[in-house]
């Protein structure tokens, strides 16, 4: 007979109730937990998408994410002759506001040259940029469908092609297009602007100017080495990929990533105290039926299994109510909520092990009743 | 003298006392209680509040250990010169003791067979044995039609009942009552009362009950009057009413 179920089950109504309860208190652990992972995933999306081994940026600085980088669009044909480099691409990243059916879109507009890397990584839907102007790639998060019209500067784009999860790590969702279009969305003076400049007798501006050059290396080549060749480039500075995911995560997110790793971390420790106090308070409920039990002649063994059993069993329903629950609303949150088996693992691990320990508590408790207690109404 | 007389007493209390604190808070419960009972008697602890009734019945159940004196129960030297010749304390009492209580202390998420069925359970009776002599207890009783019922639901006679069958389940030779009819009305507790006194012959026990419940004194056949801790050198074997003597 097992007094553990047997309880659970003459009192399920609350003890569901309760379940319900922690579980979503764990659902929003595990919610938090996700939001972490997909703002560092949301952070190092944009970096991975081109699939490079080295970034050039402008000298003395840490470009162009972190911080602004503008080098001369020839950049690119020299960087490509280095030895070592099997291809390079130039690239342009910049943030606009737009107009779409009435409502205000805010995009991370990429700008590359479609034959070359720097472009998205796999169009989910319609195709890839195959003209020289006002065609676009959008991802799904912006709300774009295919053949979508939509103004970007003077300019009106057709989207031709879908991505999936491709945001700056402010979760702008990221559209690409063909570098000259790119480069005349940032570069380019309004027309009052250009005529005043024209009326002061200065150069029209060059526009052949672009954020980053990225490069693929060949498979033997040292991306330490070829980015020691661009710095000798006085104008120039060169990332590795790693180098740059790790400013992305350290400099670009680290105050939100942080944020949000102190708040999850405070939620477990407030969600260790509920479960305490939770299987505390069962137990202490019970303490004339653990008087009766002893004085029947129940081992302690009996009565510390009951109390075990029955918090491992409210861990349990509680974070798989938990784990359901957000598993199933997940794609609803405005921004990418990244949850990996092995996160669900270890936050399982931790609730069982904090189960463990908070049952201690009851446990203490029930040991402590003397079986007389029963005895004398 | 009857035949029963000549066998030992399945309860024997010599000197015990007990005390709690020391020095100016020091509280003497019990002093010298020397008790004897014998198989098949019924036997009543009377006495005012604090007189030391509920403290004698904790150790005589073994879960309060005597300061000083010797204790046997069903032969067995359990307590001498005021400590436990034995170590398991829990299987002594789940052996030897059936425990009834005031509110009955059902299990209340327990129906009323594996309430029974428990204590055998916990004996190490399989479920399938410990569960068919809960329902021959509860037949015994004249309980069985409720076997299936949850304590709640049970009326406070039926309670009782399941109660009693609980501490008989593995056949116990001494039974300890706290106040067992003071729940009922009279015509329950009457009818408890002849149940216990079925069992002290059928089951060959010994019943010692603590109880304030004037209606059912002439059911005993000894009555005991604690005052101060004290209870002289008491054989159960006349009925008369023993009072301390301080």
């Amino acid at each position: 007979m097992n007094l553990a179920y047997r309880d659970i089950r003459h009192n399920l109504g609350r003890f569901l109730l309760t379940c319900v309860g922690l579980g979503l208190l764990l659902g929003v652990v595990l919610a938090m937990i996700g939001i972490y992972r997909g703002l560092v995933v949301d952070a190092l999306t944009i970096a991975r998408a081109p699939s490079v081994d080295l970034w050039v940026v402008e000298a003395n600085t840490r470009g162009p994410f972190a911080e602004a980088s503008r080098i001369p669009g020839d950049a690119r044909e020299a960087i490509a002759r280095i030895a070592g480099v099997a291809a390079a691409g130039s690239i342009t990243y910049q943030t606009v506001e737009t107009q779409h059916q009435g409502e205000k879109l805010r995009l991370y507009v990429i700008g590359f040259e479609p034959t070359r890397p720097g472009g998205p990584p796999e169009i989910a839907l319609g195709r890839s940029i195959a003209r020289n102007h006002y065609e676009m790639v959008a991802d799904r998060s912006s709300g774009l469908e295919l053949g979508d019209r939509i103004a970007l500067g003077r300019s009106t784009f057709t989207v031709v092609g879908l991505t999936q999860y491709q945001v700056n790590s402010g979760g702008d969702p990221a559209v690409h297009i063909t570098l000259p279009d790119a480069q005349k969305l940032q570069f380019d003076l309004a027309p009052p602007a250009q005529r005043i400049q024209l009326a002061q007798g200065a150069d029209a501006a060059s526009r052949n100017t672009v954020n980053a050059v990225v490069a693929r290396l060949l498979p033997h080549a040292s991306a330490e080495a070829v980015a020691e060749t661009v710095r000798r480039w006085k104008h120039l500075a060169a990332i590795t990929q790693e180098a740059q995911e790790a400013i992305l995560t350290r400099s670009l997110v680290d105050r939100a990533r942080r944020q949000i790793g102190l708040f999850t971390s405070l939620l477990l420790v407030v969600s260790a105290v509920i479960i305490a106090l939770i299987i505390y308070t069962m137990t202490m409920e019970k303490l004339k039926q653990i008087a009766t039990l002893k004085l029947i002649g129940a081992s302690d063994r009996t009565i510390i299994g009951m109390i075990v059993q029955q918090a491992m069993a409210l861990g349990l329903i509680g974070f798989s109510i938990g784990a359901a629950f957000i598993v199933n609303v997940k794609d609803f949150f405005p921004r990418r909520v990244v949850l990996e088996p092995d996160n669900v693992l270890i936050l399982g691990i931790v609730v069982f092990a904090v189960c463990l320990l908070s049952s201690g508590l009851g446990v203490r408790a029930a040991l402590k009743v003397d079986p007389a207690t029963a005895l004398g109404g | 003298m009857n035949a029963a007389d000549e066998r030992p007493p399945l309860v024997r209390l010599d000197r015990i006392s007990k005390h709690f604190g020391e020095g100016e808070t020091r509280v003497d419960a019990l002093r010298e209680v020397s008790l004897k009972v014998y198989p098949r008697q019924l036997i009543a602890l009377l006495g005012p509040s604090g007189s030391g009734k509920t403290t004698l019945l904790n150790v005589i159940g073994c879960i309060l250990n005597p300061s000083s004196g010797a204790m046997e129960l069903d032969g067995e030297v359990v307590v001498r010169d005021g400590h436990w010749q034995r170590r398991d304390l829990r299987r002594l009492r789940l052996d030897k003791i059936g425990f009834i209580f005031q509110f009955h202390n059902l299990l209340p998420f327990l129906n009323a067979t594996d309430n029974v069925a428990v204590v055998l359970q916990l004996s190490g009776v399989n479920t399938a044995a410990a569960r068919e002599r809960a329902v021959e207890l509860l037949d015994y009783l004249e309980v069985a039609h409720r076997r299936e019922a949850m304590p709640a639901s049970l009326s406070g006679g039926e309670a009782q009942r399941v109660a009693i069958a609980r501490a008989l389940a593995n056949r116990p030779r001494i039974i300890l009552a706290d106040e067992p009819t003071a729940a009922l009305d009279s015509t329950r507790a009457q009818i408890v009362m002849d149940l216990l006194r079925r069992l002290a012959i059928e089951q060959d026990a010994a019943i010692i009950a603590v109880t304030h419940d004037e209606k059912i004194f002439d059911r005993f056949d000894h009555i005991f009057l604690l005052r101060d801790g004290r209870l002289d050198d008491a054989d159960a074997r006349p009925r008369a009413v023993t009072t301390s003597s301080n």
